[in-house]
Protein backbone atom coordinates (compact mmCIF):
# COMPACT_ATOMS: atom_id res chain seq x y z
CA UNK A 1 0.00 0.00 0.00
CA UNK A 2 1.70 3.82 -1.08
CA UNK A 3 1.62 6.03 2.42
CA UNK A 4 -1.94 7.59 3.33
CA UNK A 5 -3.44 10.92 2.12
CA UNK A 6 -4.27 12.38 4.88
CA UNK A 7 -6.72 15.87 4.57
CA UNK A 8 -7.32 18.51 6.57
CA UNK A 9 -10.73 20.75 5.86
CA UNK A 10 -9.80 24.15 7.13
CA UNK A 11 -6.35 25.86 7.78
CA UNK A 12 -6.83 28.13 10.88
CA UNK A 13 -5.14 26.91 14.29
CA UNK A 14 -7.03 23.73 14.38
CA UNK A 15 -5.81 22.75 11.13
CA UNK A 16 -2.40 23.96 11.50
CA UNK A 17 -2.06 21.96 14.56
CA UNK A 18 -2.80 19.20 13.33
CA UNK A 19 -1.13 18.84 10.42
CA UNK A 20 1.80 19.63 13.01
CA UNK A 21 1.00 16.50 15.39
CA UNK A 22 0.29 14.69 12.26
CA UNK A 23 4.01 15.01 11.74
CA UNK A 24 5.02 14.89 15.83
CA UNK A 25 3.56 11.49 15.74
CA UNK A 26 6.04 10.01 12.71
CA UNK A 27 3.20 10.51 9.84
CA UNK A 28 5.02 10.62 6.96
CA UNK A 29 2.73 10.69 4.29
CA UNK A 30 0.76 13.50 2.01
CA UNK A 31 -0.76 15.76 4.08
CA UNK A 32 -2.92 18.64 2.65
CA UNK A 33 -4.84 21.74 4.23
CA UNK A 34 -7.49 23.11 2.34
CA UNK A 35 -8.58 26.44 3.91
CA UNK A 36 -11.09 28.80 2.78
CA UNK A 37 -9.23 32.01 3.71
CA UNK A 38 -6.89 32.89 1.45
CA UNK A 39 -3.93 33.46 4.49
CA UNK A 40 -1.70 30.58 5.84
CA UNK A 41 -3.07 30.42 9.56
CA UNK A 42 -3.29 33.21 12.03
CA UNK A 43 -3.62 33.96 15.53
CA UNK A 44 -7.30 35.53 15.45
CA UNK A 45 -7.48 36.59 19.37
CA UNK A 46 -5.33 40.00 18.73
CA UNK A 47 -8.15 40.98 15.54
CA UNK A 48 -10.28 42.74 18.55
CA UNK A 49 -7.41 43.40 20.43
CA UNK A 50 -4.07 44.88 19.34
CA UNK A 51 -4.46 44.90 15.94
CA UNK A 52 -7.94 46.60 16.14
CA UNK A 53 -6.56 48.77 18.34
CA UNK A 54 -3.64 50.11 16.26
CA UNK A 55 -5.22 53.01 14.00
CA UNK A 56 -1.55 52.63 11.47
CA UNK A 57 -1.35 50.53 8.89
CA UNK A 58 -3.77 48.21 6.72
CA UNK A 59 -2.45 46.86 4.20
CA UNK A 60 -3.65 42.91 4.62
CA UNK A 61 -0.78 41.46 4.05
CA UNK A 62 1.44 43.44 6.65
CA UNK A 63 -1.54 42.68 8.77
CA UNK A 64 -1.33 39.16 8.54
CA UNK A 65 2.07 38.87 9.01
CA UNK A 66 1.96 40.33 12.70
CA UNK A 67 -0.05 37.49 13.73
CA UNK A 68 0.55 34.59 11.31
CA UNK A 69 1.54 31.61 12.69
CA UNK A 70 5.40 30.10 12.68
CA UNK A 71 5.66 27.50 10.24
CA UNK A 72 7.37 24.35 11.74
CA UNK A 73 10.17 22.46 10.30
CA UNK A 74 8.49 19.57 10.29
CA UNK A 75 5.66 20.92 8.05
CA UNK A 76 7.78 22.56 5.46
CA UNK A 77 6.32 19.49 3.23
CA UNK A 78 2.24 19.79 4.30
CA UNK A 79 0.28 21.38 1.16
CA UNK A 80 -1.58 24.13 1.53
CA UNK A 81 -4.52 25.04 -0.75
CA UNK A 82 -5.55 28.37 0.10
CA UNK A 83 -9.25 30.28 -1.38
CA UNK A 84 -10.74 27.47 -1.56
CA UNK A 85 -14.26 26.07 0.23
CA UNK A 86 -14.95 22.66 0.86
CA UNK A 87 -18.62 22.01 -0.49
CA UNK A 88 -19.55 18.77 -0.37
CA UNK A 89 -18.57 15.30 0.97
CA UNK A 90 -18.76 11.39 0.49
CA UNK A 91 -17.44 9.89 3.42
CA UNK A 92 -18.69 6.63 2.29
CA UNK A 93 -16.31 7.31 -1.14
CA UNK A 94 -13.75 8.80 0.92
CA UNK A 95 -13.96 11.79 -1.34
CA UNK A 96 -14.54 15.51 -1.37
CA UNK A 97 -15.95 17.92 -3.72
CA UNK A 98 -13.96 21.53 -3.57
CA UNK A 99 -15.32 24.81 -4.53
CA UNK A 100 -12.95 24.98 -7.81
CA UNK A 101 -15.52 21.96 -9.38
CA UNK A 102 -12.86 19.24 -8.58
CA UNK A 103 -12.97 16.08 -6.42
CA UNK A 104 -10.35 15.07 -3.73
CA UNK A 105 -9.71 11.57 -2.15
CA UNK A 106 -8.29 11.10 1.18
CA UNK A 107 -7.01 8.24 3.22
CA UNK A 108 -7.88 10.25 6.46
CA UNK A 109 -10.00 13.26 7.16
CA UNK A 110 -9.41 15.86 9.64
CA UNK A 111 -12.87 18.18 10.58
CA UNK A 112 -11.03 21.68 11.15
CA UNK A 113 -13.78 24.32 9.58
CA UNK A 114 -14.48 26.12 12.83
CA UNK A 115 -16.84 28.91 12.76
CA UNK A 116 -18.33 32.11 11.57
CA UNK A 117 -20.00 34.96 13.00
CA UNK A 118 -23.82 34.61 13.39
CA UNK A 119 -25.52 37.46 11.58
CA UNK A 120 -28.38 39.71 11.68
CA UNK A 121 -31.28 39.75 9.71
CA UNK A 122 -32.59 43.10 9.97
CA UNK A 123 -33.83 45.47 7.50
CA UNK A 124 -32.22 49.51 6.54
CA UNK A 125 -29.10 49.98 4.86
CA UNK A 126 -25.90 47.24 4.77
CA UNK A 127 -22.94 49.66 4.73
CA UNK A 128 -21.36 49.92 7.86
CA UNK A 129 -22.24 46.89 9.38
CA UNK A 130 -19.38 44.52 10.28
CA UNK A 131 -18.54 41.43 12.76
CA UNK A 132 -15.20 40.90 13.64
CA UNK A 133 -13.92 36.86 13.00
CA UNK A 134 -11.28 37.14 10.10
CA UNK A 135 -8.31 38.93 9.39
CA UNK A 136 -10.60 40.19 5.90
CA UNK A 137 -13.06 41.44 8.79
CA UNK A 138 -10.88 43.68 10.55
CA UNK A 139 -9.03 44.61 7.89
CA UNK A 140 -12.63 46.29 7.11
CA UNK A 141 -13.24 47.49 9.86
CA UNK A 142 -10.08 48.96 10.78
CA UNK A 143 -10.54 50.51 7.05
CA UNK A 144 -14.01 52.38 8.16
CA UNK A 145 -12.66 53.53 11.04
CA UNK A 146 -9.90 54.99 9.46
CA UNK A 147 -12.37 56.59 7.12
CA UNK A 148 -14.44 57.76 10.06
CA UNK A 149 -11.97 59.12 12.02
CA UNK A 150 -11.25 61.76 9.62
CA UNK A 151 -14.26 63.70 11.18
CA UNK A 152 -13.37 64.15 14.52
CA UNK A 153 -11.38 67.11 13.93
CA UNK A 154 -14.50 69.15 13.73
CA UNK A 155 -14.81 67.44 17.63
CA UNK A 156 -17.70 64.57 16.84
CA UNK A 157 -16.46 61.31 17.74
CA UNK A 158 -17.62 58.44 15.54
CA UNK A 159 -20.52 56.47 16.84
CA UNK A 160 -20.19 52.86 17.40
CA UNK A 161 -23.27 50.88 18.16
CA UNK A 162 -21.48 46.81 19.14
CA UNK A 163 -24.64 44.00 19.28
CA UNK A 164 -24.06 41.61 21.85
CA UNK A 165 -22.33 41.28 25.12
CA UNK A 166 -20.27 38.26 24.65
CA UNK A 167 -16.55 37.81 24.96
CA UNK A 168 -15.31 39.35 21.39
CA UNK A 169 -18.47 42.03 21.88
CA UNK A 170 -16.82 43.15 25.26
CA UNK A 171 -13.18 42.61 23.79
CA UNK A 172 -14.49 45.40 20.38
CA UNK A 173 -16.16 47.65 22.93
CA UNK A 174 -13.39 47.84 25.30
CA UNK A 175 -11.03 48.56 22.18
CA UNK A 176 -13.11 51.02 20.61
CA UNK A 177 -13.93 52.96 23.61
CA UNK A 178 -9.37 53.53 24.23
CA UNK A 179 -9.95 54.34 20.70
CA UNK A 180 -11.94 57.47 21.35
CA UNK A 181 -15.08 56.24 19.70
CA UNK A 182 -18.41 56.49 21.28
CA UNK A 183 -19.44 52.64 22.15
CA UNK A 184 -22.49 51.70 22.82
CA UNK A 185 -23.46 47.80 23.59
CA UNK A 186 -26.69 46.41 23.11
CA UNK A 187 -27.81 43.07 24.74
CA UNK A 188 -31.03 41.17 24.04
CA UNK A 189 -30.26 39.02 27.11
CA UNK A 190 -28.39 39.55 30.44
CA UNK A 191 -25.33 41.25 31.30
CA UNK A 192 -22.09 41.02 29.73
CA UNK A 193 -20.96 37.57 29.36
CA UNK A 194 -22.75 36.88 32.13
CA UNK A 195 -23.58 33.13 30.56
CA UNK A 196 -19.71 32.60 31.83
CA UNK A 197 -19.26 34.98 34.61
CA UNK A 198 -22.22 34.25 36.52
CA UNK A 199 -24.24 37.82 37.05
CA UNK A 200 -22.20 38.94 40.22
CA UNK A 201 -18.85 39.47 38.24
CA UNK A 202 -20.62 40.03 34.83
CA UNK A 203 -22.37 43.21 36.40
CA UNK A 204 -19.19 43.87 37.85
CA UNK A 205 -17.24 44.28 34.80
CA UNK A 206 -20.48 46.27 33.31
CA UNK A 207 -19.80 48.87 35.40
CA UNK A 208 -15.64 48.56 34.99
CA UNK A 209 -16.76 49.39 31.26
CA UNK A 210 -19.29 52.09 31.88
CA UNK A 211 -16.45 54.24 33.88
CA UNK A 212 -14.17 53.50 31.24
CA UNK A 213 -17.45 55.45 28.93
CA UNK A 214 -18.89 52.02 27.38
CA UNK A 215 -22.18 52.40 27.19
CA UNK A 216 -24.66 49.58 27.60
CA UNK A 217 -28.42 49.12 26.55
CA UNK A 218 -29.35 46.02 28.16
CA UNK A 219 -33.14 43.87 27.69
CA UNK A 220 -33.74 45.96 24.08
CA UNK A 221 -33.77 43.72 20.92
CA UNK A 222 -32.62 45.22 17.31
CA UNK A 223 -35.22 45.96 15.13
CA UNK A 224 -33.48 47.66 12.19
CA UNK A 225 -30.82 49.83 10.47
CA UNK A 226 -31.53 53.20 9.70
CA UNK A 227 -30.31 54.90 6.87
CA UNK A 228 -27.86 57.96 6.73
CA UNK A 229 -30.11 60.75 4.89
CA UNK A 230 -27.19 62.05 3.22
CA UNK A 231 -25.48 58.21 2.21
CA UNK A 232 -28.12 56.31 0.47
CA UNK A 233 -27.11 52.11 1.72
CA UNK A 234 -25.09 53.62 4.77
CA UNK A 235 -26.22 53.12 8.36
CA UNK A 236 -26.44 55.92 10.81
CA UNK A 237 -28.31 54.03 13.84
CA UNK A 238 -29.80 51.13 14.96
CA UNK A 239 -33.88 51.21 15.88
CA UNK A 240 -34.50 48.99 19.07
CA UNK A 241 -37.78 47.00 19.62
CA UNK A 242 -38.86 49.69 21.53
CA UNK A 243 -38.84 52.94 18.54
CA UNK A 244 -35.28 54.07 20.56
CA UNK A 245 -32.66 54.77 18.03
CA UNK A 246 -29.11 54.71 18.95
CA UNK A 247 -26.59 56.98 16.43
CA UNK A 248 -24.49 54.70 14.81
CA UNK A 249 -21.85 55.50 12.17
CA UNK A 250 -20.94 51.54 12.13
CA UNK A 251 -22.36 48.97 13.98
CA UNK A 252 -20.20 45.49 14.88
CA UNK A 253 -22.80 42.58 15.25
CA UNK A 254 -21.39 39.86 17.59
CA UNK A 255 -23.85 37.55 17.84
CA UNK A 256 -22.82 34.54 18.73
CA UNK A 257 -21.43 31.91 15.27
CA UNK A 258 -22.58 29.00 13.67
CA UNK A 259 -20.72 25.83 12.89
CA UNK A 260 -19.76 25.35 9.63
CA UNK A 261 -20.52 22.00 8.41
CA UNK A 262 -23.13 22.50 6.07
CA UNK A 263 -20.41 20.94 3.65
CA UNK A 264 -20.64 17.29 5.44
CA UNK A 265 -24.36 17.46 5.27
CA UNK A 266 -26.00 13.61 3.63
CA UNK A 267 -23.51 11.60 5.33
CA UNK A 268 -25.67 10.52 8.35
CA UNK A 269 -23.69 12.15 10.68
CA UNK A 270 -25.15 14.48 13.50
CA UNK A 271 -24.76 18.11 13.16
CA UNK A 272 -26.61 19.47 15.67
CA UNK A 273 -24.00 21.57 17.18
CA UNK A 274 -21.14 20.84 15.12
CA UNK A 275 -19.70 17.34 14.61
CA UNK A 276 -20.32 15.14 17.42
CA UNK A 277 -17.50 12.91 18.17
CA UNK A 278 -16.59 10.65 21.13
CA UNK A 279 -14.01 11.13 23.79
CA UNK A 280 -10.87 10.20 21.19
CA UNK A 281 -12.34 13.31 18.91
CA UNK A 282 -13.13 10.31 16.48
CA UNK A 283 -16.71 11.41 14.85
CA UNK A 284 -19.42 9.14 15.49
CA UNK A 285 -20.57 7.18 12.04
CA UNK A 286 -17.83 7.89 9.96
CA UNK A 287 -14.85 5.90 9.60
CA UNK A 288 -10.85 7.25 9.18
CA UNK A 289 -12.47 10.91 10.34
CA UNK A 290 -11.75 12.99 13.16
CA UNK A 291 -12.65 16.81 14.06
CA UNK A 292 -10.89 19.39 16.45
CA UNK A 293 -11.62 22.98 17.34
CA UNK A 294 -14.34 24.57 18.44
CA UNK A 295 -16.52 22.76 16.06
CA UNK A 296 -15.80 19.67 17.68
CA UNK A 297 -18.69 18.37 19.92
CA UNK A 298 -16.98 15.93 22.65
CA UNK A 299 -17.44 14.81 26.32
CA UNK A 300 -15.16 16.04 28.66
CA UNK A 301 -14.83 13.60 31.70
CA UNK A 302 -13.53 16.17 33.83
CA UNK A 303 -17.03 17.33 34.12
CA UNK A 304 -19.37 14.78 32.69
CA UNK A 305 -20.34 12.41 29.42
CA UNK A 306 -22.06 15.34 27.89
CA UNK A 307 -20.45 16.17 24.53
CA UNK A 308 -20.08 20.14 24.25
CA UNK A 309 -18.43 22.05 21.97
CA UNK A 310 -16.14 24.65 23.32
CA UNK A 311 -15.19 27.88 22.04
CA UNK A 312 -11.72 28.25 23.45
CA UNK A 313 -8.79 29.41 22.02
CA UNK A 314 -6.86 26.18 24.01
CA UNK A 315 -8.95 23.56 22.68
CA UNK A 316 -7.67 23.74 18.66
CA UNK A 317 -4.25 22.76 19.86
CA UNK A 318 -5.81 20.43 22.66
CA UNK A 319 -8.21 18.55 20.43
CA UNK A 320 -5.33 18.60 17.43
CA UNK A 321 -3.11 16.29 19.84
CA UNK A 322 -5.80 13.38 20.45
CA UNK A 323 -7.21 13.67 16.87
CA UNK A 324 -3.46 12.94 15.43
CA UNK A 325 -2.92 9.87 17.79
CA UNK A 326 -6.66 8.78 16.92
CA UNK A 327 -6.82 9.19 13.32
CA UNK A 328 -3.09 7.39 13.02
CA UNK A 329 -4.07 4.38 14.87
CA UNK A 330 -6.63 3.80 12.92
CA UNK A 331 -4.49 4.35 9.53
CA UNK A 332 -1.36 2.99 10.46
CA UNK A 333 -2.27 0.50 13.20
CA UNK A 334 0.35 3.02 15.98
CA UNK A 335 -1.04 2.58 19.35
CA UNK A 336 -3.97 4.85 20.43
CA UNK A 337 -4.19 6.71 23.32
CA UNK A 338 -5.96 4.37 26.86
CA UNK A 339 -5.93 7.50 28.81
CA UNK A 340 -9.36 9.23 29.17
CA UNK A 341 -8.89 12.55 26.83
CA UNK A 342 -10.02 15.34 29.67
CA UNK A 343 -8.37 18.69 28.56
CA UNK A 344 -8.48 21.18 31.43
CA UNK A 345 -10.81 24.41 28.80
CA UNK A 346 -8.81 27.53 29.41
CA UNK A 347 -9.40 31.31 28.06
CA UNK A 348 -8.21 34.68 28.45
CA UNK A 349 -9.43 38.07 27.84
CA UNK A 350 -7.93 41.22 27.85
CA UNK A 351 -10.78 44.02 28.19
CA UNK A 352 -9.72 47.67 29.47
CA UNK A 353 -7.11 47.23 32.06
CA UNK A 354 -8.69 43.89 33.08
CA UNK A 355 -7.05 40.21 32.42
CA UNK A 356 -10.15 37.66 32.70
CA UNK A 357 -8.54 34.28 33.24
CA UNK A 358 -10.58 30.72 33.43
CA UNK A 359 -9.79 27.38 33.71
CA UNK A 360 -12.62 25.04 34.25
CA UNK A 361 -16.62 25.55 32.64
CA UNK A 362 -17.55 28.35 34.78
CA UNK A 363 -20.70 28.41 32.16
CA UNK A 364 -22.11 24.76 33.72
CA UNK A 365 -21.88 26.16 37.38
CA UNK A 366 -24.72 27.27 39.01
CA UNK A 367 -23.18 29.00 41.68
CA UNK A 368 -20.16 31.82 42.02
CA UNK A 369 -18.30 31.98 45.32
CA UNK A 370 -16.20 35.43 45.66
CA UNK A 371 -13.32 34.06 47.19
CA UNK A 372 -10.74 36.61 47.03
CA UNK A 373 -11.21 40.69 46.51
CA UNK A 374 -13.96 43.25 46.21
CA UNK A 375 -15.80 43.42 42.55
CA UNK A 376 -15.80 46.89 43.00
CA UNK A 377 -12.25 46.79 42.51
CA UNK A 378 -11.62 44.58 39.73
CA UNK A 379 -8.17 45.74 38.86
CA UNK A 380 -6.88 45.05 42.05
CA UNK A 381 -7.54 41.47 41.41
CA UNK A 382 -10.31 39.34 42.46
CA UNK A 383 -11.25 35.27 42.43
CA UNK A 384 -13.75 33.72 41.99
CA UNK A 385 -14.99 29.81 41.88
CA UNK A 386 -18.02 27.94 40.29
CA UNK A 387 -19.50 24.92 41.25
CA UNK A 388 -22.33 22.82 40.08
CA UNK A 389 -24.68 21.34 42.64
CA UNK A 390 -21.52 21.98 45.24
CA UNK A 391 -18.89 20.22 43.05
CA UNK A 392 -16.18 23.00 41.92
CA UNK A 393 -16.48 22.80 37.88
CA UNK A 394 -14.25 26.71 37.30
CA UNK A 395 -12.25 29.08 38.09
CA UNK A 396 -12.06 32.75 36.98
CA UNK A 397 -9.22 35.08 38.11
CA UNK A 398 -9.62 38.92 37.18
CA UNK A 399 -6.16 40.33 37.47
CA UNK A 400 -4.23 38.22 40.01
CA UNK A 401 -0.36 37.84 39.24
CA UNK A 402 0.56 35.53 36.45
CA UNK A 403 3.03 33.46 38.75
CA UNK A 404 -0.27 32.31 40.29
CA UNK A 405 -2.00 30.66 37.20
CA UNK A 406 0.03 27.44 37.82
CA UNK A 407 -1.33 26.85 41.04
CA UNK A 408 -5.02 27.97 40.48
CA UNK A 409 -5.05 25.67 37.40
CA UNK A 410 -3.35 22.76 40.08
CA UNK A 411 -5.87 23.46 42.41
CA UNK A 412 -8.99 23.09 40.04
CA UNK A 413 -7.74 20.23 38.88
CA UNK A 414 -7.29 19.22 42.65
CA UNK A 415 -10.93 19.92 43.25
CA UNK A 416 -12.49 18.83 40.26
CA UNK A 417 -14.00 15.12 41.26
CA UNK A 418 -16.02 14.11 38.52
CA UNK A 419 -14.56 10.74 36.46
CA UNK A 420 -11.36 9.92 37.84
CA UNK A 421 -9.35 10.78 34.46
CA UNK A 422 -5.77 8.27 35.24
CA UNK A 423 -8.45 5.42 34.24
CA UNK B 1 17.67 23.40 22.29
CA UNK B 2 17.76 27.54 22.06
CA UNK B 3 14.58 29.30 23.35
CA UNK B 4 13.97 32.80 22.27
CA UNK B 5 11.43 35.09 23.77
CA UNK B 6 10.31 38.06 21.34
CA UNK B 7 9.60 40.20 24.76
CA UNK B 8 8.13 42.81 22.82
CA UNK B 9 4.99 40.44 22.17
CA UNK B 10 5.16 38.81 25.43
CA UNK B 11 2.13 40.20 27.55
CA UNK B 12 3.00 37.87 30.85
CA UNK B 13 -0.11 35.60 30.43
CA UNK B 14 2.17 32.30 32.29
CA UNK B 15 0.56 29.31 29.97
CA UNK B 16 4.52 29.22 29.16
CA UNK B 17 5.19 28.70 32.74
CA UNK B 18 2.28 26.30 32.90
CA UNK B 19 2.99 24.17 30.41
CA UNK B 20 6.99 23.98 31.00
CA UNK B 21 7.61 25.09 35.09
CA UNK B 22 11.45 23.69 34.55
CA UNK B 23 11.84 26.29 31.54
CA UNK B 24 9.86 28.92 31.73
CA UNK B 25 8.45 30.81 35.13
CA UNK B 26 6.69 34.24 36.38
CA UNK B 27 8.77 36.07 39.04
CA UNK B 28 7.23 37.96 41.83
CA UNK B 29 6.96 41.19 39.91
CA UNK B 30 4.53 39.07 37.12
CA UNK B 31 7.78 38.89 34.85
CA UNK B 32 8.87 36.30 32.81
CA UNK B 33 11.99 34.54 33.42
CA UNK B 34 13.16 31.83 31.42
CA UNK B 35 16.52 29.59 30.63
CA UNK B 36 17.97 30.20 27.09
CA UNK B 37 19.04 26.97 26.77
CA UNK B 38 17.21 24.15 27.20
CA UNK B 39 17.92 20.06 27.13
CA UNK B 40 16.93 18.16 24.28
CA UNK B 41 14.86 16.23 26.71
CA UNK B 42 12.90 18.51 27.60
CA UNK B 43 11.86 19.62 23.91
CA UNK B 44 8.10 18.84 24.35
CA UNK B 45 6.91 20.66 27.17
CA UNK B 46 9.28 23.47 25.55
CA UNK B 47 7.13 23.18 22.10
CA UNK B 48 4.09 22.89 24.31
CA UNK B 49 4.86 26.23 26.11
CA UNK B 50 5.27 27.64 21.96
CA UNK B 51 2.18 26.19 21.32
CA UNK B 52 -0.01 27.58 24.16
CA UNK B 53 1.26 31.33 24.25
CA UNK B 54 -1.46 33.11 23.42
CA UNK B 55 0.55 35.76 21.59
CA UNK B 56 3.16 33.23 19.90
CA UNK B 57 6.02 34.80 21.43
CA UNK B 58 8.24 32.06 21.98
CA UNK B 59 10.61 30.72 19.24
CA UNK B 60 12.80 27.73 19.66
CA UNK B 61 15.97 27.36 17.25
CA UNK B 62 18.02 23.86 16.73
Amino acid sequence: MTTPHVVVVGASLGGLRAAEQLRARGFEGRVTVIGEERHLPYNRPPLSKEVLADAGDNDPGRLHGRVEFRRKASTADVDFALGVPVVGSDLARRELRLGTGERLRYDGLVLATGLRPRRLDLPGPVQGRHSLRTLDDCVGLRAELAGLTEPSVTGERTSVVVIGAGFIGCETAATLVKRGCDVTVVEPFGAPMERVLGSDLARAVQRHHERAGVRFVLGASPAAYVEDPTAPQRVRGLRLADGTVLDADLVVESVGSLCNTEWLDGNGLDLRDGVLADNDLRVVGAERVVVVGDVARFPNPLFDDVPRRVEHWSIPTETAKRAATTLLAELTGSAPDPLPFAPVPSFWSDQLDLRLQSFGSPGLADEARLVEGDLDRLADGVLLTYHRLGSHVGTIAVNLPPARQRELREEFLARTPAIPVSA
Amino acid sequence: MKIIVDLNLCQDHGQCAIAAPAVFRMNDDGKLEYEEIAEESRRAEVEEAADVCPVQAILIEG
